[in-house]
């Protein structure tokens, strides 16, 4: 061998792998990441002090200087407790069955129980991919699920003492207007995006009038005009529930933006998928359903994630039609004298939000999660 | 043009009498007179074509001379203006339940293969039966476990198409294709978009399909697999058919210039 550059080479032995070298793993890479420089490292403090700066003042005024018993307000004002106070949960605790139940009258209240624990009963097999029988399982969630809360939750039949819808409120109405704005929308979402994308003339035209109206329309707009101004134009003697027209309203309104982020989604499809399922003799609504559908959902889980958290969170513009849902009955407590303190109002706040919070979160790592299980496009 | 008669008296004069014709003896795909306009730009002129049973068809040419687009008029993923597609004894009209029908019966490879990425290989190769055919489920799964064995990759069948090579993903398509017992097979370049070293095992798998006497139009420019398989090569540029010929003498003895040009452009 020579040290001269050699012409020809041939391999005699294969190079065999070896471990990677010590210092380039992934914590000598994150201490590179937050200090490899001056700047990184200032704003590596800065991050820290700003999260200790909001996290410590909210622990401490949920749980360190809250008050965890009392009977009235008496119990959570500074002059009674001596020292700063924080929440005040006793106040939660008093009215918490307002809020979560609103005026539905208190010896029926088992009937909401009973419907809030069959939904979360149905829905939890229902998310987890191993549980078996899953279009059983849809078909309970999805259509007799919500006819038989339907029956129970306003009841005058089977015995069941009739409650009128303008009973309802809290959490209640909050998870009814989410559940039914959110399962009606997602294949009226699906239909608008296909058609709007039609072939047809009048169906792409109507699709297209029907998405570009109800996006143009504030939501509070098409609450108002469900609640006062569409009894004025239907003939007399013709009633529709209040609460009904707000669930068309919200259902309609949410609808178009899904078309929308749907058709973001047929869009991403190659032209090769529709000519694949053409090849085999698959007809328009096989290739949608089967072929078409799935990816362009998969695609935008993101957006419709983001859809639903926004339509969870707009249902408490329902207060603006007197419909009192969890944010409209926490407010209309903060009326109470008896519980007038200085905590009380960010009390009740900080209980909504940590109920929209949760929802909103478990919507969003759950969707996550699918993500990453339906991700199989990518080796 | 004295090619152009050549041309056309190279083609059997099968079911030119007109009349009823019967399933039975009809040829595999029969195109007459057809033409295609994208825009005012005119992609097939006159295009006159007899697929018979048994019979493989490569056609070849230059990019642009509408290879591609006459393969997919005989399974109308293409539209035409003018002339006459018969697949099979049925005349193919603008019924999308005729043109259904055609579909079913005869299976097509892409050259970016056209899987469904959300399903494994084994639903690609089931999807059809199943929701074309209504064939119960199991039943497409042993076919579809006998294709993909013939194609030689029954141990993907749990994977998705993601997780296979070129090659291997091809074939997947081969199978598919097959498991709807198509009497005719379209082949769209099904080796163009392969690493070279993937070229060999899908060109295998065609090889073994002709060796079974299926029916084949294929578009290539694997001129040794031509070479070994065709029964007839066309030569298409500009539209238009130039050359129809038996395949050693396209080869040795081509008869229009332009194909003398083409061969020596690719044969080097």
């Amino acid at each position: 061998m020579t040290a001269a550059p050699q012409r020809i080479f041939v391999r005699k032995m294969m190079e065999a792998p070896r471990p990677r070298p010590l210092g380039t793993g992934r914590v000598a890479l994150l201490a590179h990441r937050l200090f490899g420089t001056p700047l990184n490292g200032l704003l590596t403090i800065l991050g820290v002090a700003v999260l200790v700066l909001l996290v410590w003042p909210t622990f401490r005024f949920l749980f360190v200087d809250a008050v965890w018993d009392g009977a009235s307000r008496v119990d959570c004002l500074p002059e009674t407790v001596k020292r700063p106070v924080g929440a005040c949960w006793p106040f939660i605790q008093a009215r918490f069955g307002q809020f979560i139940y609103g005026f539905y009258p208190q010896p029926q209240r088992w009937r909401v129980d009973i419907v809030f624990a069959a939904g979360a009963l149905l829905l939890l097999p229902l998310l987890i991919p191993r549980f078996p029988f899953k279009i059983f399982n849809a078909f309970l969630f999805f259509i007799a699920y919500p006819a038989a809360a339907y029956v129970l939750l306003v009841g005058g039949r089977f015995g069941l003492e009739y409650v009128e819808t303008r009973a309802w409120g809290g959490l209640l109405i909050t998870m009814v207007i989410s559940y039914t704005g959110i399962i009606a929308s997602l294949p009226l979402g699906m239909l608008l995006a296909l058609g709007r994308r039609s072939n047809m003339p009048i169906v792409r035209t109507l699709s297209i009038a029907f998405i570009e109206f109800w996006r143009g329309v504030p939501l509070i707009t098409v609450l108002f005009f469900a609640t006062y101004m569409l009894p004025l134009f239907l003939p007399p003697g013709w009633n529709v529930d209040a609460l009904l027209r707000v669930l068309i309203g919200v259902t309609l309104f949410s609808a178009a933006y899904l078309a929308e982020v749907i058709r973001g989604g047929l869009q991403a499809i190659p032209r090769g998928q529709f000519e694949g399922a053409a090849a085999l003799g698959l007809g328009y609504w096989k290739t949608m359903g089967l072929i078409v559908l799935p990816q362009a959902l998969k695609h935008v889980i993101p957006g419709l994630v983001n859809s639903f958290i926004a339509l969870f969170k707009d249902t408490s513009l329902v207060l603006t039609v007197s419909i009192f849902d969890l944010l409209g009955q926490v407010r209309s407590s903060f009326a109470d004298p008896n519980w007038a303190t200085p905590s009380t109002l960010f009390t009740g706040f900080a209980f909504a939000g940590i109920i929209y919070f949760a929802v909103s979160f478990l919507m969003s790592r759950y969707a996550l999660a699918m993500e990453r299980r339906l991700n199989t496009d990518v080796r | 043009m004295a090619v152009d008669s050549k041309t056309r008296r190279s083609m059997p004069a099968v079911a030119a009498s007109g009349g009823i014709r019967t399933t039975r003896n009809a040829a595999a795909v029969e195109i007459s007179g057809l033409n295609k306009w994208y825009g005012q730009f005119h992609v097939l002129r006159d295009i006159n074509l007899t697929v018979q049973r048994g019979e493989r068809i490569v056609i070849c040419g230059p990019s642009g001379g509408g290879k591609s687009t006459l393969l997919r008029c005989m399974n109308r993923l293409e539209d035409w203006q003018e002339g006459r597609v018969v697949v099979d004894g049925i005349t193919i009209t603008n019924d999308i339940k005729t043109i259904d029908e055609i579909r079913r019966d005869i299976g097509m490879v892409f050259q970016h293969f056209n899987l469904f990425p959300h399903l494994t290989v084994m639903q690609n190769c089931t999807l059809a039966p199943v929701w074309v055919r209504r064939m119960p489920k199991k039943d497409a799964e042993e076919i579809a476990m006998h294709y993909l064995a013939r194609v030689r990759i029954p141990e993907q069948a749990r994977k998705y198409p993601a997780q296979l090579s070129g090659g291997q993903q091809q074939r997947v398509a081969i199978a598919r294709a097959l498991c709807m017992n198509p009497k005719i097979m379209l082949f769209d370049e099904p080796t163009s978009a392969l690493d070279p070293e993937m070229v060999k095992e899908v060109l295998d798998t065609m090889v073994d399909l002709a060796e079974d006497g299926m029916t084949m139009a294929v578009v290539s420019h694997e001129m040794g697999f031509a070479r070994q398989m065709a029964s007839r090569m066309v030569l298409m540029d500009a539209g238009q058919i130039v050359e129809i010929n038996e395949p050693a003498e396209f080869f040795e003895h081509p008869q229009h210039d332009r194909t003398k040009l083409f061969l020596s452009q690719i044969l080097h």
